[in-house]
């Protein structure tokens, strides 16, 4: 340690406020209003997250200042557009630090990318008698199109099992793999439990054998930084939906050579270079995959939710929605007759549980009329409920935006569903 | 807690705790099971029906308390019941919970499920009372598809 290096210090870029959850709260108009007389308390966010004004007010400056169709026109409306959707190009490049915004494709959200891939990697690359592993808690978004590819080719699904705490078992994963495997598909964080599964393990596993991974990372982007060079993934997929930007848009990661290799999704304008009836040039990356006009608003309105989240921090997020969980996962654990499902060691602010004596359905009505929203039902993976033995849980899930008073008045909605149940 | 008090009756937590003719009739021959997909619950309806008129029923399946208790309730009420009384009844009691009709308007042959009014005040609830009902129509139609709420 030299005093040289040591006089060298300066505060740190990443000096940001102090994390303000209160004033962050302002930022969000929607959660200022009572439901039934009470403060909307909400705690849905893994189904969809509220946005804050600065979301909100980039969507109508770009529709009262800048709007027209992209990469057409020589107009300055025509270039001021598309150079408001390219710039969120390069901003979901950074956020997620992708080598090339090649390899940023705008989509519908996670369902359509996972569906991409599906459609293109996989009907190019799976035949008859091959295999693609999923895992028991993916989302239905990450079960469903492969089980049509693989219908389509005769080629077979395999699952790899969770423990009890809801984890994926390594060890089965690893004997799953095998030289049929095209593809492994999985959830970077689990929407019904939570799980963040140990991707870069599973990652390093798979690529020993040269299978590519496709990770669906919905509920990872809100919640944690994320380096896509770093885990070496392959396909990344997730919406802007559950991260404060608006709905109808997402987002395909994929490796330049994977992306180039592969044949295009859709046809229509703006996918192509060329055009005769005798043959189609197709277009380069990323506008390869991009048929037709896209949502060009909601991508600039995704531009501005990352804007926002990286004002704050991701590092900072997590920081304080891991200790947001901590004291819900206390809190519920209290609560006698209550089971949280999905304790998984490494865990997102999810809180899925089981009531004894109540379902899900009821516990999610009684807690709305305090103004509590919180989902119930299967969450869309249904496997991981057959797995647990439940036919739905109730789940509140948690953001940057949520409080330990939020969960105080959860608690207390909990202890009102009991009596009514007693 | 008005509204809830009015959705949750003390006879609606009564009869889902402890639902009535929660059983299978072996060899019914009119026998159909509902599903709604929001929420997972399911219900097997079996009825057996001599002379038009309905002999005997029973239900199983897991759901909330309210599709439990209005399954339940729905096979108390309808024993001995012609099957144009099921139709009427069905009808006055799906008008009862989506609040087409007032309890005590057109409702008389309801009896003890007019407790289900509140229901209309929590719109997203009228399938888990009604996912019984559904249910017992396709098995007097012996239809063999399952029945979805959706």
């Amino acid at each position: 340690m030299s005093v040289g290096r040591k006089s060298s210090i300066t505060p740190p870029a990443a000096a940001k406020k102090p994390y303000d959850v209160y004033r962050l709260r302002e930022d969000f108009p929607i959660l200022k209003q009572k439901v039934r007389d009470k403060p909307l308390v909400y705690l849905d966010n893994a189904a969809s997250s509220q946005k804050p004004s600065k979301v909100i007010d980039a969507i109508s400056r770009f529709y009262s200042e800048d709007y027209s169709n992209i990469h057409r026109g020589v107009h300055e409306l025509s270039q001021r557009a598309t150079k408001g959707y390219e710039d969120a190009r390069l901003k979901v490049q950074s956020f997620i630090k992708a080598a090339s915004e090649r390899e940023i494709i705008f989509v519908r959200g996670t369902t359509e990318a996972i569906n991409l891939v599906a459609e293109t990697y996989g009907r190019a690359q799976v035949g008859a008698g091959d295999e693609v592993l999923v895992t028991t808690m993916e989302h239905h978004s990450n079960i469903v199109p492969w089980q049509m590819l693989c219908e389509e080719k005769g080629a077979h699904l395999r699952v790899a099992p969770i423990n009890d705490r809801g984890e994926v078992i390594l060890d089965e994963l690893r004997k799953l793999l095998s030289p049929k495997t095209k593809l492994v598909a999985l959830a970077h964080v689990s929407n019904a439990l939570g799980t963040i599964n140990p991707v870069r393990e599973i990652i390093r596993m798979a690529h020993a054998r040269d299978i590519p991974v496709l990770l669906d990372a919905a509920q990872a982007v809100p919640h944690m930084a994320v380096d896509v060079q770093e885990l070496d993934v392959d396909f990344y997929a997730f919406s802007s939906h559950k991260m404060f930007g608006p709905s109808g848009v997402g987002v395909l990661y994929g490796k330049e050579a994977l992306l180039e290799a592969m044949p295009p999704y859709q046809g229509g304008g703006d996918m192509i270079s060329s055009v005769t009836f005798e043959k189609t040039t197709y277009n380069q990356l990323p506008y390869k995959f991009e048929a037709g006009t896209p949502n060009i608003v909601d991508v600039v309105g995704l531009g501005a939710a990352i804007d926002y989240v990286e004002e704050i921090g991701m590092d900072a997020i997590e920081v304080y929605e891991q200790e947001l969980l901590e004291y819900g996962t206390q809190a519920l654990s209290e609560i006698s007759g209550l089971t949280i499902i999905g304790q998984a060691r490494e865990k997102a602010s999810v809180l899925s549980f089981a009531l004894e004596g109540s379902h899900p359905h009821d516990v999610g009505t009684i807690l709305d009329q305090d103004g509590i929203a919180v989902r119930t039902g299967h969450h869309c993976a249904q496997p991981v409920m057959d797995r647990f033995g439940l036919p739905a849980t109730a789940r509140a899930s948690l953001a940057l935006y949520n409080t330990k008073e939020e969960i105080d008045i959860l608690v207390e909605g909990i202890h009102k569903v009991i009596e009514v149940f007693r | 807690m008005e509204g809830l008090r009015e959705l949750y009756q003390e006879v609606i937590l009564d009869h889902s705790k402890k639902p009535r003719n929660f059983r299978e009739i072996e060899n019914a021959r009119h026998q159909a099971k509902g599903h709604n997909p929001l929420c997972g619950d399911k219900v097997t309806v079996f009825i057996t029906v001599e002379d038009g008129k309905i002999q005997d029923l029973g239900f199983q399946g897991a759901g909330c308390a309210i599709s439990t208790a209005s399954a339940s309730m729905m096979t108390e009420s309808l024993k001995g019941k012609t099957l144009e009384d099921v139709e009427v009844l069905f009808g006055q009691f799906h008008g009862l919970v989506t609040g087409k009709l007032e309890a005590g308007g057109g409702t008389e042959g309801l009896g003890k499920l007019t407790v289900f009014a509140g229901i209309q005040e929590f719109p997203i609830r009228v399938k888990c009372a009604t996912l019984a009902w559904h249910t017992l129509r396709a098995a007097l139609d012996r239809t063999d598809e399952a029945v979805s709420t959706e």
